[in-house]
């Protein structure tokens, strides 16, 4: 099983994505996003960073480069599709999951450990963790503070999508604390905190793994 | 001919940077300031003719995020 790690002009977490998946036993490749095929990977991460510039809105113009349409097909398939900070930025303005990250309530560039728990576990990034279980990874965002409209967050939270909540204190004025939701049928994901930043020993957690192994778990060859 | 796109947030979201000014003008004395909104302006140069329809469906497609934002086209 492999997972494609798409690359945008501004991506920067590529890296660590792979080197992260690597530890819980999963192969990675990169992918440009000029690129029309995802290798036959059987899931996606969009990973951080700053997508075209972040130009327009965070992720807006990512949304419209060509690999995006092979994204969207897998995860209309079902297969697993992972967004991480800019890459759940992007999922928001492709569609592929509701509402939109703005900028945080302080205005302020976030750059720290954080709480979260988790809140649900029908999602690719959350099945194998705990409901309840406390996970402190790093934030690393000036856009984390999710919004939908209120009919949109009653859905979430009733079809228990909202799979991920700040923990304690909700650093970017999140609505309702959201730091993580998932598609309604759980395949497609994305949070604002760097799970594969907490994937190690030596990086001073590895409480990302949890979610990394969930992720790892989807996979199922194509 | 030129259009000129006006994004502004949709209301009932937070505009942090809209509060925050609005209390710099109120700390100056401008005591009359209810509320301030930030948005963005974007100016197209089109081909002559261009129908306004078309910019519409320019800020629809990528200008604009209808979940958080509202627009307005002018022709200037």
């Amino acid at each position: 099983m492999t997972v494609a790690v798409v690359v945008f002009p501004g991506t920067n977490c590529e890296h660590d994505v792979v080197q992260a998946l690597d530890a819980v036993g999963v192969g990675a490749e990169l992918v440009w996003h000029r690129d029309e095929d995802l290798g036959g990977a059987d899931g996606v991460v969009l990973p951080g960073g700053f997508a075209h510039g972040d130009y327009l809105r965070t992720g807006a113009i990512a949304r419209f480069s060509p690999i995006m349409n092979p994204v969207t097909d897998l995860a209309a398939a079902g297969r697993p599709v992972l967004g991480i900070c800019n890459g759940f930025q992007v999922l928001c303005e492709a569609g592929l999951l509701p509402g939109a990250l703005v900028a945080n309530r302080d205005l302020q560039f976030i750059c720290r450990p954080v709480e979260i728990e988790v809140t649900s576990k029908k999602s690719v990034l959350t099945a194998a963790a705990h409901i309840g279980e406390v996970l402190r990874l790093p934030l690393n965002s000036y856009e984390g503070n999710y919004v939908a409209p209120v009919d949109e967050i009653d859905s979430l939270e009733a079809s228990h999508r909202v799979v991920l909540r700040y923990h304690g204190e909700n650093p970017n004025g999140s609505t309702h604390a959201i730091a993580g939701l998932a598609s309604a049928a759980g395949n497609v994901a994305g949070l604002m905190p760097h799970p594969e930043r907490a994937s190690e020993a030596v990086l001073g957690s590895t409480d990302g793994l949890v979610l990394l192994e969930s992720f790892a778990a989807s996979l199922v060859p194509a | 001919m030129r259009y000129r796109v006006s994004i502004s947030r949709k209301e009932g979201l937070s505009d942090p940077e809209g509060s925050t000014t609005g209390t710099a003008l109120r700390d100056l004395g401008f005591d009359e300031v209810a509320s301030v909104a930030f948005g963005r302006t974007i100016v197209l140069d089109v081909a002559d003719g261009t129908d306004p329809g078309r910019v519409d469906e320019m800020c629809r497609r990528l200008l604009a995020n209808p979940v958080i934002e509202d627009f307005s086209v002018e022709e200037l």
